[in-house]
């Protein structure tokens, strides 16, 4: 049963096609990357899914079940969860803190409700165990490496138990060292039985995690196919138009 | 493997040392210390009872107003009504008490109509988004100006039949320290708990350090930036009512340019104007800090004049050696 289903998926922006008759399916457990150029439509269809857009066509289902998403919380209310770009964390706030962000564990003290830090902090280093990272619950977001923020913003999404985690350009701008641990917290998630949308525009990133790759050109898709059949030569040749489909 | 993991985790990367030496207040306290050490030391007239209770009274009122600033700025807002609102909630006091109401009908009415004033700074600054320096430069002066209009820009000195009770509350004390000073520790007491302990203390942050961050992650941001301001101008108010009582006449010029000095204060305890950092402790530490120079100059003879030239460099030292430890950090 997929996870996610997207069936004939249009999206028009005025006279503008950003998106013609997509169709997408998604296991449990499975990364796909989805590749394209700027424009292409990469993130009109992660907006879609995320719910921050009405698609003008199209179904979404999730495990079978037909959506409406109206607003981001409706996605999030049904398992997915999107990491963003810029991470969206708070340097100056515990990677604790920041997991809870907005869903802080409190306990009573007296008639009133105060934080719970032991308990985030233990919920948090239990996460990040899972995840496989080195990343302290206490220390300050702010004077962590690219990769435990991403660990970080990760742990997030686990939080709430996602099915469907939508990761857009999670190694666009960290080194190397801290790309290959990124590439680990995807693998985790994978075998955790998450299913990963993985954008990105670095080829070797794609193929060292993802099953399948999804080529976007102008709004259509123009590939689906296992990794193991392709090579980043054809799908460069996919993405600039060189090849025309596969 | 788990095991390394399970360490690594579990590793800390501050101790309670390099954690305190790290911090901003911590530096200003101790500078405060050195110079209340050496006035003991230089001078016969610092550490006398009387000279400390003064001292401590004095910056109270400006420590009080920077508890409610500090949170501002953590939120990335900056607060410039607090001196017009101390006036106006002094002065709606002064004429309810002067109209022979009692001493509990005026403060409560005080401290509404710097709620209301910090509501209206709040909801122009959320809902419609215009930039707090705007909003509340702008009640600066409206909030002054209706400060003179209720008086007639008269002076209010007689408070009716609760009198007595307002003197005692702003002027007296109680086990020989000074009653503003331990409505201060109180209401520090309460920020800090709050800033520390509960959820709106965590959002205060989280909006001040990545806005778009918190309403991703769906805080109520607009009505939280709401909460900030009626904040400040409810100690603002609390300030008014209590100077009331300690000058034991309202005016109307009552706080003017006072928003620079506690700014002073927040800023020079380590609270970052760009949002996301201060602290109660800091900014207390810092009021009393403007105070003994203030206080300093006067008992070493030096004329007061130079006051605002060691306050002025005080502030530009104090954030310049935050910068240097800043890109120091950045450079490891």
């Amino acid at each position: 049963m997929a996870v996610l289903r997207l069936e004939g998926i249009s999206k028009h922006f005025g006279a503008i096609h950003a998106l013609n008759d997509v169709s997408l399916s998604l296991e449990a457990g499975e990364v796909i990357g989805l590749m394209g150029d700027n424009g292409a439509g990469k993130s009109t269809l992660v907006k879609i899914i995320a719910g921050n857009f009405q698609p003008t066509h199209g179904k979404i289902s999730i495990r079978d079940k037909q959506m409406n998403f109206h607003r981001p919380v409706d996605a999030r209310d049904n398992g997915v969860e999107i990491v963003y770009q810029d991470l969206a964390l708070c340097n100056n706030l515990t990677a604790a803190v920041n997991v809870f962000l907005g869903r802080e564990l409190t306990r009573s003290f007296g008639p009133l409700k105060i934080l719970d830090y032991a308990a985030m902090n233990t919920a948090a280093t239990k996460l990040f165990r899972e995840l496989k990272s080195e990343t302290r619950p206490r220390d300050m977001v702010r004077d962590m490496s690219g990769g435990q923020r991403q660990a970080v913003a990760i742990a997030r999404t686990r939080l709430s138990s996602a099915s469907i985690v939508l990761m857009d350009e999670p190694t666009a701008a960290i080194s190397v060292r801290q790309v290959a641990e990124v590439l680990n917290l995807i693998r985790e998630l994978k075998r955790q039985g998450v299913a990963v949308i993985l954008i990105s525009h670095r080829m070797p990133d794609v193929f060292a995690v993802a099953d399948r790759i999804v080529v976007l050109r102008r709004g259509k898709k123009v590939a689906d196919k296992p990794i193991a059949g392709s090579s980043p030569e054809e799908v460069t040749g996919l993405i600039t138009g060189a090849i025309d489909a596969a | 493997m788990v095991s390394s993991i399970d360490e690594a985790i579990a590793r800390q990367t501050h101790t309670p040392i390099s954690w305190m030496l790290s911090k901003q207040a911590f530096w200003v306290f101790l500078a405060a210390l050195i110079a209340c050490v050496t006035l003991t030391l230089v001078t016969d007239t610092f550490a006398t009872p009387q000279n400390l209770f003064n001292v401590t009274r004095n910056f109270a009122f400006v420590a009080i107003i920077a508890l409610g600033m500090t949170v501002v700025i953590i939120s990335g807002g900056i607060d410039l009504s607090v001196g017009s609102i101390l006036c106006l909630s002094a002065m709606v006091l002064a004429i309810i008490m002067n109209a022979g109401y009692p001493l509990w009908a005026g403060a409560s009415a005080a401290l509404a109509v710097s709620l209301l004033i910090g509501g209206i700074n709040g909801v122009l600054i959320a809902y419609l988004r215009i930039p707090p320096f705007v909003v509340t430069l702008g009640m600066l002066s409206v909030a002054r100006s209706a400060a003179m209009v209720l008086s007639n820009n008269k002076m209010i000195y007689q408070f009716g039949p609760d009198e007595k009770q307002l003197f005692w509350l702003g002027g007296g004390s109680t086990f020989g320290i000074a009653n503003p000073v331990i409505a201060l520790v109180i209401l520090a007491v309460v920020t800090a708990l709050l800033l520390k302990w509960t959820r709106w203390g965590c959002h205060v942050f989280a909006i001040g350090s990545n806005e778009k961050a918190a309403v991703l992650t769906g805080i109520a941001v607009r009505r939280l930036k709401v909460s900030v301001y009626m904040f400040s101008a409810l100690f603002a108010g609390i300030a008014g009512v209590l100077e009331a009582g300690w000058l034991g006449g309202v005016t109307t010029n009552l706080g003017q340019s006072m928003e620079l000095s506690v700014i002073a204060a927040a800023v020079i305890g380590g609270a970052n104007l760009m949002g996301g950092a201060g602290t109660v402790f800091g900014s207390v530490v810092g009021a009393a800090l403007i105070e003994i120079i203030r206080n300093s100059l006067t008992l070493l003879g030096i004329s007061t004049f130079w006051q605002g030239t060691f306050v002025g460099s005080f502030i530009v030292l104090a954030v310049a050696f935050d910068r240097i430890r800043a890109r120091r950090e950045a450079d490891n």
